[in-house]
């Protein structure tokens, strides 16, 4: 998993969300934009939205992330109106969804497919939704060109729309989309059709995008790490709840449930016996790790399907030590049973002394550091501070 | 290409089999334009007298009349018809949709005799006096399968999307069908017509049950038949008729077609 960090975007000078300066405000002092109280959806008998609470602020780029079936799609086509919800209220912009279908809502879609109208022309295509604008001919022409070079399809708009590509036809639906002005524009897993290299692309280019317009982009996702690179704020579904709603590095470094760092990037979890409170924090016993204190900050809750209580890392919150390197906090020894290569970084499997099962471990490929051999005896370096418990 | 014995027996067999299916009817524009009144070799010389009295024949105009009109009706309501129930097979899933489709679909399978001799019964114990408008209710069963088979294709190759997308930019419902499903499956109803216009305009045994007194050119070409010196007009009739089938089948065809690559999707499928 490799964080990338998009080019700056251009700074508008003011808009939504942002203050005098120019400079962004906090997500959690702006106005909210949709709120969704107490959210229940049947199917039959099937529950697929479990009480959804939620409150999606302005100019936010939030993401619902979880496994297929989870009930991400569904609150999301709730949301466009698309669904009908069995209980609870959907308010956007204030103003309750009950009673307004979902071409008077003011939110448009990118959809999974795109859905691009493949009868139509581009420039028709991104036209679509203004039939009804009193606006005359040659204004509207120069809106879709205006929109055409936002998704940077300048000059596209003669061409018949089943000729374009992947990439292509996702710029249209969003010029379509962008076009109509919306309070929110919902995404629909609208990465999911691309190859790697074309998503990681279109990836930037929708932050940058988002930035520009300032409106509140809502994504639905499967990939953990689109949603890490891209939200503001993320809320990770299982089963047809809201299980964390939280920053991407809070999500990453604390998350609420064996469950929800499982989802999130690789953890490694190892078996624990409790012992007791202490003032600073839980006392445990880990085989490999030996006995110490657990924050109390650090202690999140075990999900009633896991086999025990477990303390968890991620690979890159250890390190392994090289040759006699001082170990700046504890340092446990083992065994490297496995070395994986990727370029930029190497995971290591290392068996700390007494552990049953390796931990997986990833060290960053700088300049002078040599890739250790497999079976090599090493060090490892760890603190209380990077292990969470769930208990 | 395979050259040896099996593939040159196969192409042999081929072409036999070929032959077999169109040698009478490559014969009947051959009588259609021999002078001579009997239907035998050697031919006389070349006449189109058969055809012109094609066009003085009152009868005969009555019956083209009638059965334009069958077939147009029947077309109209069969593609009406198979457009709501291709909807609902591809957008919807209800309780009963496989046993509605079957149904729908039988009249493929069953007896023509069967389907005009009960119609027959159920439309004289109910009291409706027989005329083309009973034929055109028997036509309409007989065509709605081909109807439903054509447009199903079309309405199953959308992207359920489109419909959702439409309203999403704000059209109602009706204009989400209309300005983007409509001229999506257009080709496939064109096709879906052209089918069953063809169906229609060659179809006997109901239209012989259900006609009454009013012939249509199918019924028509059957009681002129016991006539011996009609039937080089007979022949000029049906090389029309076969003229115009080919060719509303080959434009139905390439309705299908044009449709498919207009949604940018594979060809497959089809009756061509």
């Amino acid at each position: 998993m490799t964080a990338r960090n998009p080019s700056p975007a251009p700074v508008p000078k003011s808009g939504p969300a942002r203050d005098e300066q120019g400079r962004p405000t906090p997500i959690g002092s702006r106005r909210a934009m949709i709120e969704c109280r107490d959210v229940h959806k049947y199917y039959g008998d099937y529950h697929a939205l479990r009480g959804i609470d939620l409150t999606i602020r302005e100019a936010e780029f939030f993401s619902l992330l979880g496994p297929s079936g989870c009930g991400k799609t569904t609150l999301l086509r709730t949301i466009a109106g698309f669904e009908d919800i069995s209980s609870g209220v959907v308010l956007i912009d204030g103003r309750d969804m009950a009673k307004v279908p979902a071409n008077a809502r003011p939110t448009n879609m990118v959809f999974q497919s795109y859905a691009i109208f493949p009868h139509l022309t581009v420039a028709q295509n991104v036209a679509f939704g203004l039939r009804r604008d009193p606006r005359s001919r040659a204004e509207k022409a120069a809106a879709v060109d205006e929109a055409l070079a936002m998704v940077g399809l300048k000059g596209y708009g003669a061409r018949a729309a089943h000729a374009l590509s992947g990439g292509q036809r996702q710029r249209v639906a969003l010029a379509r989309a962008l076009i109509l002005k919306p309070k929110v524009l919902l995404l629909d897993e609208p990465l999911s059709a691309l190859d790697r290299k074309m998503r990681e692309q279109m990836q930037v280019e929708l932050i940058k995008l988002q930035r520009q317009v300032g409106i509140t982009f809502v994504l639905v996702t499967h990939d953990q790490e689109e949603a890490l690179v891209m939200s503001d704020r993320i809320a990770v579904m299982f089963e047809g709840e809201i299980a964390q709603l939280s920053y991407p590095e809070e999500l990453y470094s604390r998350p609420v449930s064996r469950r929800v760092a499982d989802f999130i990037g690789m953890m490694n979890f190892m078996p624990v016996r409790i012992l007791g409170e202490t003032d600073a924090g839980v006392r445990v016993e880990v085989p490999g790790f030996g006995e110490f204190d657990i924050p109390a900050a650090n202690v999140s809750r075990a999900d009633p399907g896991d086999p025990g209580p477990s303390v968890g890392f991620r690979p890159e919150a250890v390190t392994i030590l090289y040759r006699d390197a001082p170990a700046p906090h504890r340092e446990t020894p083992g065994i490297i049973e496995e070395v994986v290569y990727y370029g930029d970084m190497t995971y290591y499997d290392v068996r700390l002394d007494g552990a049953e099962r390796p931990v997986r471990i990833s060290m960053r490929n700088v300049f002078g550091r040599d890739i250790q051999d497999l079976g090599t005896r090493t060090r490892v370096s760890w603190s209380p501070g990077s292990l969470i418990l769930f208990r | 290409m395979n050259g040896g014995a099996q593939g040159r027996g196969l192409r042999a067999y081929a072409l036999l089999y070929l032959l077999f299916l169109y040698a009478p009817i490559l014969l009947l524009p051959v009588f259609a334009f021999n002078s001579g009144t009997v239907v035998a070799f050697p031919l006389n010389s070349f006449t189109t007298e058969w055809f012109g009295q094609l066009w003085g024949n009152a009868t005969l105009r009555r019956a083209l009349f009638n059965s334009l009109t069958i077939a147009f009706s029947a077309a109209a309501l069969a593609t009406l018809l198979g457009m709501f129930a291709a909807r609902a097979s591809t957008r919807y899933r209800f309780a009963g949709k496989g046993t509605a489709l079957g149904l729908i679909m039988l009249p493929l399978v069953l007896p023509e005799i069967i389907v005009g001799v009960s119609l027959l019964v159920v439309l004289l114990a109910v009291g409706i006096e027989l005329s083309i408008l009973t034929v055109i209710i028997g036509h309409t069963l007989i065509c709605t399968p081909y109807a439903v088979a054509i447009l199903t294709t079309a309405f199953a190759s959308l992207d359920q999307s489109l419909e959702e997308a439409a309203q999403d930019l704000g059209e109602s419902r009706w204009n989400a069908f209309r300005l983007v499903i409509l001229p999506l499956v257009m080709p496939g109803i064109l096709s879906s017509m052209l089918m069953s216009f063809t169906i229609s305009l060659d179809e006997f045994i109901i239209a012989f049950f259900l006609a009454g007194s009013e012939p249509t050119l199918p019924t028509y070409i059957f009681s002129q038949l016991r006539f011996p010196k009609s039937i080089p007009m007979i022949m000029a009739l049906g090389t029309v008729l076969v003229a115009t089938s080919i060719l509303l089948l080959a434009l139905a065809e390439y309705f299908r077609r044009r449709g498919a690559a207009r949604t940018g999707q594979t060809n497959s499928g089809g009756f061509l």
